[in-house]
């Protein structure tokens, strides 16, 4: 009998928890984002970047750590984001920064069932490469419709108006800053209820394993799509930050370099948990910061050592493993 | 019909030289499974050792490209068994992201002990002529590189086809258990033909390097061409390489002279193109 109650108990127990840690959570970035603010006052520029990247390796986690789909070819979402929001302001002259983070979402979730559609076709290495096209695809196309995108130049001559009418995107980048924080915390309690959605289960079965998925009567495709959508507009709301608080965008937003970079962040910090992907974004651009300052080719090297190394002795990444030996800790004593 | 056959000898050239240096990515791939985008990376390490030799040690030619080729098995043999050896087997997340850590290791590493710059390798004087075929000169270097890509390509063909370490290796390819049970130490037929495709790569990259530049970011930038000359192909074929190298060549070639400013923009819409209509690659086995 009272096994039965604890059994029943359980679940309510987890959903108790996992409610508290997103509290935890959410409280966590506040306190960060606050201490950053603080404690930097003339880099928020560079912290601004952070939170924009930090969008794009989320919305990468999504496909690559909860569905097993692996790219190098995701900055080409992040940058069609950018790219829109910065047309609908330079071209059209829409500055209200919510409508081109609108824009960004828009443009990000179309490229994110273009790049679905292709990407999905195949598996394993043919996959990746696909991916690669893809990028390199975007990339020679925003270079040649120049009379658009500004080609080599960039995109310039940007300029998002007051948010709500009274906050001004000073030149120290103050409010944007703060916009991106709240970006930032409203996607992650998004993609929080999205993860644990019966939808976000699905999908971890399908990387799992997708044919027993297939035999349960739901279409492994279409539900990958579905996903690349939504990452694909997670995407599209960083690149729309980085055009609104940078108020230029270059061709490096759409490049390989910035796909690979996204995916040694996500793989940095842990593959297949949000908290992960933000803990390594943190991580390597703060490092980057540092180092490439002094020299571009060291940073590189270290890169490279801190790749190797995680693969080898931490696969979960660095939050992925840190919470394994917490769990475990905290198992022990109980 | 002058531009047409311009085309098609700078295409040969071009595709040659791919050849020669994806050819060993493609079998690897297709034996031990492993996603290798260092493969560039040994190419590299093979010009920097050429030019090293040629400019500052006064070596010749041949020896040079000897000392490259020998120079980066060398290098590789402690990478493969320390690194490569732990991720046979392992996903294809795992494999890019340890040889995509290995290729910036790699490039930072060259770039500290030889410096950013360019690297040439002086030509000797007699693959610094040119000659005239009629309706164009080309330089004879891009001859030689025409006919080193032959040579490999027949000498792989009878090491595969015609002798018993070929037999062994087709063996593990098709299936590695049954054939360690059968006596064949897959073992060393692993890392023999790691060795030969790491020779092949700096080989190729030492001459290739009129057509693809020695220069520190040499390893990423490249690294997408091989990737997409094996994936075209279907790892493992040496013929399926073969033909991916001259259609890839060609489309990129034939873009460069008659629309430069598009850059790569039809290269790889018909990488996306044709890797959708074979998924396996053109010799690809279906599993």
């Amino acid at each position: 009998m009272a096994l039965t109650l604890e059994r029943e108990a359980a679940p309510t127990v987890t959903r108790h928890r996992t409610f508290g840690q997103d509290l935890i959570a959410v409280a966590v970035i506040v306190v960060v984002a606050a201490a950053g603010y603080l404690l930097f006052p003339d880099n928020l520029a560079l912290l601004t970047r952070l939170i924009a990247i930090a969008l794009l390796v989320l919305s990468l986690d999504l496909v690559t750590g909860y569905c097993g789909v692996a790219t190098l070819g995701h900055a080409a979402l992040f940058g069609a984001g950018a790219y829109a929001a910065g047309i609908v302001s330079a071209h059209y002259g829409i500055n209200d920064p919510l409508l081109m983070t609108l824009a960004g979402i828009v443009a990000g979730a179309v490229a994110g069932l273009i790049c679905g559609v292709v990407i999905l076709r195949a598996h394993g290495l043919p996959q990746l490469v696909l991916s690669i096209a893809l990028i390199y695809l975007f990339h020679e196309f925003a270079n040649k419709a120049s009379s658009w995108t500004g080609g080599s130049d960039g995109l310039s001559g940007i300029s998002a108006d007051p948010l709500f009418g009274t906050f001004e995107f000073d030149l120290y980048g103050h409010t944007a800053y703060i916009y991106g924080v709240a970006l930032l915390l409203i996607t992650l309690v998004l993609l929080r209820i999205l993860v644990r959605s019966p939808f976000g289960m699905l999908c971890r079965g399908i990387r799992q394993d997708p044919l027993r998925i297939r035999a349960m009567g739901a279409s492994p495709k279409m539900a990958l799509i579905k996903m690349y959508v939504i990452s694909g507009a997670v995407a599209g709301v960083g690149g729309a930050l980085t055009a609104i608080s940078t108020q230029v965008v270059g061709l490096d937003s759409l490049s390989f370099t910035q796909s690979a970079e996204a995916l040694v962040m996500l793989v940095l910090g842990g593959t297949g948990s949000l908290f992960g992907a933000l803990v390594g974004t943190l991580i390597f651009m703060l490092f980057e910061d540092y180092v490439s300052a002094a020299n571009p080719f060291h940073w590189l090297t270290l890169v490279g050592a801190l790749l190797i190394l995680v693969v080898l002795f931490a696969p979960k990444g660095i939050y992925g493993t840190a919470a394994a030996y917490l769990a475990r800790r905290r198992e022990a004593r109980t | 019909m002058q531009t047409v056959l311009s085309i098609a000898v700078d295409a040969l050239a071009y595709g040659m030289v791919l050849f020669v240096i994806s050819i060993g990515l493609s079998v690897t791939m297709g034996l031990m499974r492993v996603v290798n985008l260092a493969h560039g990376a040994f190419a590299m390490i093979g010009g920097y050792i050429a030019s090293y030799a040629a400019r500052d040690l006064g070596l010749g030619y041949g020896a040079a490209v000897l000392l490259a080729v020998v120079g980066t098995v060398i290098i590789s043999i402690p990478i493969e068994r320390l690194l490569y050896r732990r991720i046979y087997g392992a996903p294809e997340l795992t494999q890019v992201l340890m040889t995509i850590g290995i290729t910036f290791c790699i490039i930072g590493i060259a770039n500290y002990v030889f410096g950013p710059t360019l690297k040439t390798i002086p030509l000797p004087g007699a693959l610094q002529s040119s000659v005239d075929l009629g309706f164009r000169t080309i330089g004879t270097h891009r001859i030689f590189a025409i006919v080193c890509g032959l040579i490999v390509a027949l000498a792989l063909w009878y090491t595969i086809e015609k002798t018993s370490f070929g037999v062994k290796l087709r063996a593990s390819v098709d299936n590695p258990a049954m054939a360690a049970a059968l006596g064949v130490r897959t073992e060393v037929v692993y890392a023999v033909s790691f060795a030969v495709a790491v020779g092949l790569a700096a080989f190729g990259g030492v001459v290739g390097a009129e057509l693809l530049p020695v220069e520190p970011y040499y390893a990423l930038r490249y690294m997408v061409t091989f990737l997409v000359v094996v994936s075209v192909g279907g790892a493992g074929s040496i013929s399926g390489a073969l033909l991916a190298c001259l259609i890839l060549g060609c489309i990129d070639t034939t873009g460069r002279y008659l629309m430069p400013e598009y850059g790569e923009f039809f290269f790889y819409l018909a990488v996306i193109a044709i890797v959708c209509v074979f998924p396996r690659g053109f010799a690809g086995r279906m599993k």
